[in-house]
């Protein structure tokens, strides 16, 4: 039997709180959860710095994949016999569901900003280049490693596929909301994913609803929005973002002035240059990372020491809303009274905005760019989502941004001299004590 | 503050005004494969690169009043326009960033249709590509626009032009 074909002698499962089990049965699918690549995912969490913010947030890459991989089992399962759906690319979707996060690094969007990196370069190095998972692929078809990093980069010639892993309703997002949803304890991020998979109807080149499960989908849509605002731009969690920026910035910088570490951060050598090799990339996970930040502490730079002591410890910063029109020239005050005061706003004050997440909302299409959510008429005819959905039509054209500044204000406290310490609070805080 | 924002800032700043969600998405894109550093991640969406950061980032700057958008109802779509504000020049007056000269660039793509933009951009994105494997990849993922072989010309000469301008 081809190996694409073969299949465990006994279906394996894993035990998944979201998903109750994720049933394996292709052998292909099995030898690529055992490679080193896919177990790396066990030391990269799956929402960061969110961890401290909500403490349950410790979940890993690795089980999002999981459960993206299993979401797709399950929709092929009803997509089967189904005339616009080919049974030759069920192992392709399955591979690719399975491997989509394969090139998140440890704190993966910090990392990306800070050092000009981009996961899903290193998810088709990983893919294409010598790895054991690319053995595996290979051992497929020739050209199968090929396929399925252009499912990955959203590519390949078949859309149907790709939009199976990548769409406004896909595996990904349905499995990141309701297993963030689960890790943080809100509840907020659930909905009737059953019913949706009941509903999802393969066409050409899209996965379309009936319009039937529109309402499972308006839940969907809340959730993913709710899930943003309060998760994922949780200003808490941004703040730990901002003091990891400029952790990364601080240790760069000092690497560039040939500052002597006294724990040499030889893991991030090639991170300071900006071109680290597939091989070094994999090697910097999150617990080496942490290693560098707890030994950091006790560096002899007084900025690197603080701000990793602020990480590990908690000693987060705080925030007020901030609007960069209005307040621009608060902003210039505060930076040069911060600097007069010896507290440099390069690493301390901080402008967030929520564009600066990585995710996103729901929107209708946009000029043929975004694929929207489509709902299957009875007479066969398509509907763009938010034009049958009142509730969707309302949140989806809603063009809600947000601005925070961020500052340290245990440090502020500690400023010696007294007229400027007050004049920073009474911009911050509006109001100068006496 | 607003680094970001601020490099958009200054290519408003230096095009005047910008027509069209989809040739804005893709003139930066463009700007970016040639050196211009913006840091928008982009993705291929269903019909070519696009970037969520950058559509977010320009609603913010609405928002924020530092770029005005009109939208026109045209045909069978909506189209807007893209201009900076008074508010958004005095940002970027006192913004620390760098300025490159991208009149060059802006000049030889408003001469171009956004269909033209569109296969540039679809190009660049799978430069690391060998040119054949390109082309082909270009006649899959856009297979809906029929391009032509001469299309595909003119955009070659277009990109070995638009390279070197500075």
């Amino acid at each position: 039997m081809a190996y694409r074909d073969e299949k465990l002698d006994e279906e394996k499962v894993f035990k998944d709180p979201v998903h109750r089990y994720v049933h394996v049965r292709d052998r292909v699918i099995w030898d690529l959860i055992g490679t080193r690549e896919f177990q790396r995912l066990r030391r990269v969490k799956q929402l960061g710095t969110t961890y401290l913010t909500f403490h349950g947030a410790e979940h890993s890459r690795f089980s999002h994949s999981l459960g993206v991989y299993e979401i797709v089992r399950r929709i092929l399962e009803n997509f089967r016999d189904h005339k616009d759906w080919n049974e030759d690319e069920r192992l392709l979707s399955l591979c690719a569901a399975l491997l989509h996060d394969l090139g998140h690094g440890p704190f993966s969007h910090s990392f990306e900003k800070a050092f000009r990196l981009d996961h899903e370069d290193y998810t088709q190095s990983i893919l294409l280049g010598d790895t054991e998972v690319n053995r595996v692929l290979s051992g497929v078809e020739e050209g199968f490693p090929k396929k399925v990093a252009d499912v990955i980069n959203k590519t390949y010639q078949d859309k149907l596929v790709v939009s199976l892993i990548s769409s406004q309703i896909d595996a990904d997002r349905m499995d990141y909301l309701q297993r963030d949803a689960y890790f943080t304890g809100v509840s907020y991020g659930h909905f009737d994913m059953e019913r949706i998979l009941r509903v999802m109807r393969p066409l050409e080149d899209q996965v379309a609803i009936k319009e039937s499960g529109m309402h499972a989908v308006e839940d969907y849509i809340m959730s993913r929005y709710q899930m943003y605002w309060q998760i994922y731009f949780h200003p808490v969690t941004r703040s730990a973002e901002v003091i990891l920026s400029k952790i990364l910035k601080r240790a760069k910088d000092l690497y560039k002035n040939g500052y002597e570490f006294e724990l040499k951060p030889v893991h991030f050598f090639s991170f300071f240059e900006e071109a680290p090799s597939l091989e070094e990339y994999l090697d910097l996970d999150e617990n080496v990372v942490m290693y560098y930040f707890q030994m950091w502490i006790k560096e002899k730079d007084p900025i690197l020491s603080d701000l990793c002591e602020r990480f590990v410890n908690r000693r987060l910063f705080k925030y007020i809303e901030f609007n960069p029109n209005l307040q621009m020239n608060a902003w210039r005050e505060l930076y040069d009274l911060f600097e007069e005061a010896g507290v440099d706003p390069r690493f301390y004050l901080e402008v967030d905005s929520s564009s600066d997440l990585p995710y996103d909302f729901y929107r209708p299409g946009e000029e043929g760019e975004r694929l929207p959510i489509h709902l299957l008429q009875p007479d066969g005819g398509l509907k763009e989502l938010s034009r049958l959905s009142e509730i969707v039509e309302s949140i989806s054209g809603k063009k809600r941004t947000d601005h925070k500044l961020y500052f340290p204000a245990d440090t502020i406290e500690q400023i010696s001299d007294e007229k400027a310490k007050q004049r920073i609070k009474g911009i911050l805080y509006g109001r100068e004590e006496q | 503050m607003l680094e970001k924002h601020a490099r958009l800032m200054h290519f408003f700043n230096s095009c005047e005004e910008v027509v069209g969600r989809k040739r804005l998405q893709k003139m930066i894109f463009i700007m970016k494969k040639c050196g211009v550093p913006f840091e928008e991640k982009y993705e291929f969406h269903f019909y070519g690169p696009y970037s969520e950061e950058l559509t977010l980032r320009i609603e913010e700057m609405c928002n924020l009043g530092f770029i005005s958008e009109a939208m026109e109802e045209k045909r069978n779509y909506y189209q807007y326009r893209y201009n900076l504000t008074d508010s958004g020049h005095d940002f970027l007056e006192h913004a620390d960033i760098e300025r490159p000269e991208l009149g060059g660039y802006i000049s030889a793509m408003n001469e171009k249709s956004s269909r033209f933009l569109e296969l540039v951009s679809t190009m660049l994105f799978f430069e690391h590509l060998p040119k054949e494997e390109i082309e082909e990849k270009v006649y899959t993922v856009k297979s809906r626009q029929n391009y032509k072989q001469e299309e595909l010309e003119e955009a070659w000469a277009f990109i070995r032009e638009l390279r070197p301008v500075s």
